[in-house]
């Protein structure tokens, strides 16, 4: 456990000294997201529908800039072998490295989305409900990111094909947490969509990590 | 063994065709727009049942570290691929006239869209990595958690929008359509079958002649 | 026989278009997909054979 805490300590102190690129995936979310009533046109009642879809695309988007630097640079610069070659299994120190990333990329969208959600004129109980599915959604997120960002580790073109191995599989992601919003907004109730979003979580974070060490060592091979 | 497969292929696919085309009674609502279905539904079939397969292969190559499953996975892929794209390509065509657009966002054209992007993540990392070992085993591993994904996509995008016509075939009821219709259908199941069995086995052959050029056998095999 | 001519065949009741266009679409393809594993499977034994052929030329020079 300590050297799990250990890696997350040291992967949110390194990105701390590098702020631009903690600061890049924030501010493309903003600026995705005001973009899209420029587009569109500012009627309050579309835009309060196509609210939760725009803000959780962006998300996607955001999480996704972050993903290529997630081992590229221990990659680089040998640390990823000295991890797989250390006493602690690798699973673990990946699963920090993952909540690393999660608290870097995903907990500042959480945290913007509910100002973002003004722009939308979504109103308060609705901005809970979308904070609450992105806290579910986000982590989600980065674990499935995790596995294609190490299958793509020092291979050709890796940030497009990376974008092309997650973005299908972050559907469901997408569907629920998006869904959970309009589901509260017509009344319905917003707690099957959450439970559902939760136990993909559970199941992402136990099986993701494992997959993303047989992924590594491959690509360390 | 190869020219067997591509013999049956032939012959399942005449014989469905006839039915198809000849056989098969004119549909009561959908007129003769409905012989779409001897093409569509084994295109779909195919296309779904290629992918779990090729996670058979992938999943034995990881466990048995076997060289010829990575290059059976990697010669089904673009035969998948093919059969997604064919299932999307007639479903359009099917849902022009009966549902009056090209494309609509219910749970199986979706989730069959997926698949075919699926697929072609799968071609596009192999075609990206340099050492054909890594490759397989990278392959293998998307595969796989492609597999496990395929039914939360499926069931996501069920809930998300149904709007598509019932299963045509129930095992528990009855068969919603005509006896000819079905076994016109089955036997051109079939065909598709033994198609990408040939297909999948010649390239197989190729993936293995170029991978294992420089062995003693290889260099036999050519005299 | 539900056809009572040519015509009415192609004419697929109208939907030419759209069953023509599936059918067509699947025959195209799966005619050239074996086509192309074909030619990768006969440009992989012609590399082969060359190489041989580079190699079997190579001993002659050496043993002349």
């Amino acid at each position: 456990m300590n050297a799990f805490l250990a890696t997350v300590r040291r992967d949110l102190l390194l990105a701390l000294r590098r702020k631009s690129e903690v600061l890049t995936a924030v501010f493309f979310f903003v600026i995705v997201t005001s973009l899209f009533p420029l587009g569109i046109g500012p009627e309050p009642v579309l835009l309060k529908k196509i609210a939760p879809g725009i803000l959780w695309v962006a998300a996607l988007l955001a999480t996704l800039l972050g993903l290529p630097r997630l081992f590229s640079a221990d990659h680089v610069d040998g640390t990823l072998e000295q991890m797989a070659l250390s006493p602690s299994p690798l699973g673990l120190l990946v699963a920090g490295k993952i909540l690393a990333h999660w608290l870097l990329c995903g907990l500042p969208l959480v945290l913007l989305a509910p100002i973002l959600g003004l722009q939308f004129d979504l109103d308060a109980s609705t901005l809970g409900i979308l904070t609450l599915a992105l806290l579910l959604g986000t982590p989600l997120l980065s674990l499935i990111g995790a596995i294609g960002a190490a299958l793509t580790l020092g291979v050709r073109g890796g940030g497009v094909l990376l974008a092309l191995l997650v973005l299908p599989l972050y559907i469901p992601a997408l569907i629920f947490g998006a869904g959970a919003v309009e589901a509260h907004s017509a009344g319905l109730g917003a707690g099957g969509h959450l439970s559902l979003l939760a136990a993909m979580l559970a199941l992402a974070g136990f099986f993701a990590p494992w997959a993303t060490t047989a992924a590594l060592r491959v690509a360390l091979e | 063994m190869i020219p067997w497969f591509w013999a049956a292929a032939i012959i399942f696919g005449v014989g469905g065709l006839w039915i198809s085309f000849f056989v098969a009674p004119t549909d009561a609502q959908q007129g003769e727009g409905y012989r779409i279905i001897f093409v569509h539904v084994p295109a779909s079939w195919m296309s779904m049942f290629i992918y779990l397969v090729m996670a058979f292969w992938a999943g034995l190559g990881l466990a048995l570290n076997t060289r010829v499953s990575g290059m059976m996975a990697q010669a089904l892929a673009p035969t998948g691929a093919l059969m997604a794209a064919l299932s999307l390509w007639t479903g359009a065509l099917w849902g022009k006239p009966m549902w009056g657009a090209w494309w609509v966002w219910d749970a199986r054209l979706t989730s069959e869209l997926i698949l075919f992007f699926l697929y072609l993540g799968f071609m596009a990392l192999q075609a990206a990595i340099d050492d054909p070992r890594r490759a397989d085993k990278a392959g293998a591993i998307l595969a796989l958690v492609g597999v496990v994904n395929i039914p939360i996509i499926y069931f996501s995008v069920k809930w998300w929008n149904t709007l598509h016509q019932g299963s045509t075939i129930n095992l528990n009821k009855a068969p919603s359509m005509a006896q000819t219709m079905l076994w016109g259908m089955l036997l051109m199941a079939l065909a598709f079958w033994m198609y990408s069995i040939a297909v999948a086995l010649m390239r197989v052959r190729a993936i293995i002649l170029e991978r294992e050029r420089h062995t003693e056998w290889v260099k036999h095999a050519v005299e | 026989m539900q056809w009572n001519s040519v015509g009415e065949f192609f004419a697929m009741g109208g939907y030419a278009l759209y069953v023509w266009g599936s059918f067509g679409a699947c025959a195209l393809l799966m005619i050239a997909e074996p086509f192309l594993a074909r030619r990768r499977l006969s440009d992989v034994r012609k590399s082969l054979a060359r190489e041989r052929l580079a190699d079997e030329l190579e001993l002659q020079q050496k043993n002349s």
